[in-house]
């Protein structure tokens, strides 16, 4: 369902439906996460990419107001999707070659690790400065984007 | 239990998906959405490898990608929105004002 939704994404026309197919792909991997015990992580996601970052993208879509344009794929189409299937193979292939592979599958069960209480405390111990300067990327992002969208006065 | 090699053979897919259409689309904005794709196949790959694992480092990245990616997309819809004002396109073929 995730890989069927992607590649909606990717291939419809319509810039809205593409929305629509991101917000299923987005819903999907936060089951996934949930699958792996991770549901902060899960949590996360709905509200941030599906509540934040797509209503984000949907108003500069409806703002836009964009008609759907006939040639919407490059014309090296069938180029790109070649390479895209072959670097597939090939990391698939380095995937399934590499050592380990059989001794990770039986990987147990971790029920403690994976809440919040861990996630946090290891944020806020381990990670503190990467957590510092994730903050200040997102100050400039915010800045950047406020001058960027900001009416420059005619010349 | 589901073994961790599904979990990266969908993250590898995902990945790919979101490569061929950064690749293959002419829309600005829906080669943002593929960027997005790529950046959610690399988070199930720490998710997953970080459960197998048993820690929390994955889960730790993961919220530093989300993050980076709600940055990513604010700083790009600004500057689709620049570039909507002065050419009234998002196809990433027209613009091309850095050429010389």
């Amino acid at each position: 369902m995730v890989i069927f939704s992607s590649i909606l994404t990717v291939g419809l026309r319509n810039p809205i439906y593409c929305t629509i197919a991101l917000l299923s792909t987005f819903l999907h991997v936060a089951g996934l996460f949930i699958l792996l015990h991770a549901e902060f992580i899960a949590a996360i996601q709905i509200i941030i990419y599906a509540g934040a970052v797509l209503v984000l993208y949907l108003f500069v879509l409806m703002l836009l107001n964009l008609k759907s344009n006939e040639t919407f794929l490059q014309r090296q189409f069938w180029v790109s999707i070649f390479f895209g299937v072959v670097i597939l193979a090939e990391i698939l292939i380095a995937l399934f070659k590499s050592p380990g592979m059989e001794k990770m599958e039986t990987a147990g069960v971790f029920p403690a690790i994976g809440n919040t209480e861990a996630i946090g405390l290891s944020l806020f111990n381990e990670y503190l400065l990467p957590f510092e300067v994730v903050g200040i990327i997102l100050l400039g992002g915010i800045i950047g984007a406020m001058v960027l969208a900001k009416q420059v006065p005619a010349r | 239990m589901i073994p961790l090699s599904f979990y990266l053979v969908v993250s590898t897919t995902m990945f790919v998906v979101g490569l061929i259409g950064v690749l293959v689309r002419r829309n600005f904005l829906i080669i943002l959405y593929a960027i997005e794709l790529m950046l959610n196949a690399a988070n199930i790959n720490l998710v997953a490898f970080s459960h197998y694992f048993q820690s929390t480092t994955g889960h730790v990245i993961t919220l530093f990608i989300i993050t980076i990616a709600a940055g990513e997309a604010a700083v790009g819809l600004a500057i689709i929105i620049v570039l909507f004002r002065k050419k009234a396109t998002t196809n990433v073929d027209e613009i091309n004002l850095l050429k010389w």
